[in-house]
């Protein structure tokens, strides 16, 4: 780890948004993960996308269990709220804040031990409820705070550090989130920044739950020759579906793909997801067809990236229950105990 | 863009951008670090071998160091490399056993050195351990030129120059002071094997206006003026002084006249504030000391009654800008303004003069400015055996120019007495070294100081007014001194790239606090600097690129406002990147020859 703080002094030109706040506002103290962790690059990925968004800090919460990943809003967004629960216990504590609280903007992270092996159940059920909030899983296949043994998101086949392979199948986040109905699901790469902003961002803005699986090497354990999780391997085998853009009104970032067909996604909110096609008959919006495909080419070998599925009118967990428009923690006393008339009045109703 | 040549000793010498622009070319972080770690005697012992007069610099120097310098791009103020350097000279205690001994095995060669200013000094400083048998010539009794007659005792005291120059007197030049040179000729006549004319720019401008003869008993040329001072000839000038110029000397004149009796003195400039040639602090300086600067007024005439100076008008101008961008000064056409006045200090500039050289010995001189012909890189003039430098080879500059062309001088001279070519410049000497010490370990304080600029402690400024010999500045004491030091930026300390180790992860992109890394497709550099993670638009700013890595981009520093905080070699996990000491050792006269 690096002991000394990042210096406060930045590049004289460095921008301000349109809160007046600059892309060094959003960060947090430096990192204490291993020297090269893909997470890192995720926590900058994080930072300017809620820079751009022009994203105030104090309005989000960020959520996290337990592990390298789970360590990481530490390093990011100082100063957002934040809560670090029990092993795989964030999307709980992420429901029940969303619940009282549903004007902040929820950020989990989460990683492959914390999501797919111990919280797997926990992640089952934000997804299926439609938790409003980001749930990014930092997956690099191992456990690295216990010295990189296999995790549950290991591919088949692939060879540990020591050399011993992996016989077990790998839980697949992305299929499991589609076959569970969440509203926004991508898959990027912690190298590739340029795929990876533009999906915070969207995903920022869907009022649902979006899922990003972000493959995110281990550089102490698991970025090796026989590693299906390492940089060299995730850049051999990215096919990537498309690239986006989210108009946020500012000059647009430009990305380093090929051009492909344009498709404007209107959202529920009226931004606009503009994604360029790189693969023609790919549709975005069909589960089934996203699922199907997902599968055929993880059996090719070949890790799709990119924007998988996104329902432009998602409905969250408050839709789901009815609740009233304000939020739950705001409400006053006369709103939550309507008094001795309006308990007639509804015992009434049910005789 | 071409991977970058990182082995080319200009490459990294530039990103030190305090000694690029030293023209002497001074270690400036190797001696501000040995400043923080107190070893005051080391940095000193650095500055001297480089530019010979650290006391004296650390008081008078121009400091092209401070506007080049790092910090100054990524917050409001430079180091103060300069009075650093003075702290250097005045906590170093004693030096003189790590000074040269002196020569006693002589080499058979000759030197006639005329004049015994900085740039002389130099020469000699440079030449003696050789074994040269040099011989210093000067009208004044006392070593040191300008050094010592024109710079006020309130800005240099007297001690500081005798220590100084006492170091080079006693390395054994046969002294020959108070012997003026009336004829270049002569000394030619004698068995000297080279000559080196370092006589500096000895006569200030006049101003030819009405009035200047009627009134000339209180009319005085800036320089000699101050010269007069320094050697205890003037001890008082009248109440009311005006001051007529914005360079330095008339920013010591009129402090030294505040010094001497004058409680209204003030500076009257023909320009612009902001276009003076006096350095920022000297005007701030004299200005503390409740002195006026007027500017945009030209002179019309000296006005005198009865023989006698009572004041001075000027014409009130304002500037214009031609089709070319000149600047011309009009007049604004109001009534002239008049200034009373006891005395008048003529400050406008001083010029060459060499009526003692002969025409028809070989030296050609230009026909617009009546200089010699000097080459600017060797010093040697037409003729092959004299070379000049200071002042006398292109004209007024400053003392640290005067001690750079001494160095280069005083090589020509060597490799001419060698049988030598004098066009082939002897190369530094480089060292590059890893400053890594463990994990996150560095062999330098990478953490990156927020303090901003400290001031110098000043002299209370009654106390300071009261005695023209009482030093005005007091210097940085210890704890400041460190605090200042720490301020630097270590851009000596390089990042060094090895491109066949690095995994593209992305970690230094993310860590640098000033975004000076990217990892991007190659191009042409004009397109390249507008696609890096910020804009690069100083172009005189190298941007340093690797060769293509595995993905088929490259990586793209800019140099421009790296804070060598060493956190992009931290956070790299195959070590890809290192911190590394680049320490560059111009060539002086010592190493100048093969044989």
């Amino acid at each position: 780890m690096t002991f000394i703080p990042k210096p406060k002094l930045h590049h004289p030109d460095l921008q301000k948004n349109a809160l007046g706040l600059t892309r060094r506002d959003y960060e947090g103290p430096v990192s204490t993960l291993c020297a090269g962790c893909g997470h890192d690059s995720i926590s900058a990925a994080i930072v300017k996308a809620c820079f751009e968004l022009d994203i105030e800090p104090h309005r989000v919460a960020k959520m996290s269990g337990i592990g390298c990943s789970s360590k990481t809003p530490t390093y990011f967004l100082g100063a957002s709220h934040g809560f670090n629960s029990v092993h795989g216990r964030m999307p709980s504590v992420a429901t029940g804040a969303n619940l009282a609280n549903k004007d902040l903007i929820y950020l989990g992270v989460s990683g492959d031990g914390d999501s797919a092996s111990i919280g797997i159940g926990q992640f089952a059920h934000a997804m299926r409820r439609g938790v409003n909030m980001v749930y990014i899983v930092e997956n690099n296949g191992v456990y690295g705070l216990t010295k990189g043994q296999f995790s549950a998101t290991s591919d088949k086949g692939a060879k540990s550090k020591r050399g011993v392979v992996n016989s077990d199948e790998a839980i697949d986040l992305v299929g499991m989130a589609l076959q569970l109905g969440a509203t926004f699901v991508a898959r990027s790469f912690s190298g590739d920044k340029g795929q990876l902003v533009p999906l915070i961002e969207a995903a920022l803005q869907h009022k649902g739950i979006a899922f990003i699986d972000c493959l995110s090497p281990c550089v102490a354990f698991n970025n090796h020759e026989g590693s299906t999780k390492s940089f060299d391997y995730v850049r051999e085998h990215n096919e990537a579906l498309n690239a986006l853009d989210v108009i946020t009104g500012r000059p647009e970032i430009t990305v380093d793909y090929a051009p492909g067909t344009l498709e404007m996604v209107m959202q529920h909110d009226g931004s606009v997801l503009q994604l360029r096609k790189l693969h023609q008959s790919y549709d975005v919006h069909d589960r089934v067809a996203a699922l199907t495909y997902m599968q055929e080419r993880a059996a090719a070998g070949e890790i799709v990236t990119g924007l998988l599925y996104v329902d432009p009118n998602p409905r969250d967990l408050h839709a789901h229950l009815k609740t009233v428009d304000k939020p739950l923690n705001a409400l006053d006393e006369m709103a939550l105990v309507p008094g001795a008339r309006a308990l007639d009045r509804i015992n009434a109703g049910l005789r | 863009m071409q991977p970058t040549d990182i082995h080319d000793p200009d490459y990294f010498h530039k990103v030190v951008d305090c000694q690029w622009a030293c023209p002497a070319h001074t270690p400036v972080p190797e001696y501000i670090r040995l400043i923080a770690d107190g070893r005051y005697a080391d940095a000193f012992m650095i500055n001297w071998k480089s530019n010979v007069f650290p006391g004296i610099l650390g008081r008078t120097c121009d400091r092209p160091c401070e506007p080049a310098c790092r910090r100054g791009r990524v917050e409001d103020e430079p180091v103060a490399i300069c009075r650093l350097k003075r702290v250097a000279a005045d906590f170093k205690g004693d030096v003189s056993d790590r000074m040269p001994p002196l020569t006693t095995t002589r080499n058979g060669k000759k030197i006639a050195i005329i004049g015994a200013g900085p740039a002389s000094l130099t020469v000699a400083r440079d030449l003696a351990p050789l074994g040269y048998h040099l011989v210093i010539f000067d009208s004044d009794k006392r070593a040191g030129g300008m050094i010592r007659s024109q710079i006020p005792k309130f800005r240099l005291p007297e001690e500081v120059i005798d220590e100084e120059v006492g170091y080079i007197t006693a390395m054994g030049p046969e002294m020959r002071l108070g012997q003026r040179i009336d004829s270049l000729k002569a000394v030619l006549e004698e068995d000297y094997d080279a000559i080196f004319v370092g006589t500096g720019a000895p006569r200030g401008r006049d101003l030819p206006i009405p009035g200047r003869q009627d009134a000339a008993a209180n009319i005085h040329i800036g320089i000699d003026w101050l010269s007069s001072v320094s050697f205890g000839h003037i001890s008082k000038i009248g109440k009311r002084v005006i001051v007529l110029g914005g360079g330095n000397t008339a920013m010591d004149c009129c402090r030294s006249a505040r010094r001497l009796g004058g409680d209204d003195v003030k500076v009257i400039v023909r320009s612009g504030f902001e276009e003076m040639k006096a350095s920022p602090w000297e005007k701030e300086d004299a200005m503390g000391e409740d002195i006026p600067i007027l500017n945009m007024l030209v002179p019309i005439a000296f006005i005198h009654e009865d023989a006698k100076l009572v004041g001075m008008t000027f014409d009130k101008v304002k500037a214009e800008y031609d089709a070319r961008g000149r600047r011309n000064l009009v007049s604004t056409g109001e009534e002239p303004v008049f200034h009373a006045c006891d005395d008048v200090l003529i400050a406008v500039g001083q010029e060459n003069a060499f009526p003692w050289i002969e025409r028809d010995i070989g030296i050609t001189f230009d026909d617009r400015w009546d200089m010699p012909v000097v080459n600017e890189t060797t010093f040697q003039a037409t003729l092959a055996n004299v070379f000049f430098g200071g002042d006398a080879a292109f004209g007024p500059k400053n003392i640290i120019w005067a001690v750079a062309h001494g160095h280069q001088a005083a090589i020509s001279i060597h490799k001419f007495c060698q049988n030598e070519d004098v066009a082939v410049r002897p190369p530094p000497g480089v060292t590059i070294v890893s400053q890594k010490m463990g994990i996150h370990e560095w062999s330098y304080d990478n953490n990156v100081s927020l303090d901003l600029r400290f001031k110098v402690p000043h002299r209370d400024k009654f106390a300071a007014l009261s005695d023209i010999k009482a030093e005005v500045e007091l210097g940085f004491d210890l704890k400041q001194a460190f605090a200042e030091a720490q301020r630097c930026l270590n851009c000596d300390i390089q990042t060094v790239f090895d491109d066949k180790l690095c995994i593209e992860c992305d970690a230094c992109v993310d860590i640098c606090p000033v975004d000076s890394i990217s990892f991007t497709a190659n191009g042409e550099e004009a397109d390249l600097r507008t696609r890096l993670s910020a804009p690069a638009t100083d172009l005189t700013q190298a941007i340093y690129v690797s060769k293509n890595l595995k993905t088929g981009r490259v990586m793209a520093k800019d140099e421009d406002v790296c804070l060598h905080c060493g956190l992009c070699a931290e956070r790299c996990p195959t070590g890809a990147w290192d911190m590394e000491r680049f320490l560059i050792d111009v060539a002086q006269a010592e190493s100048a020859c093969c044989k």
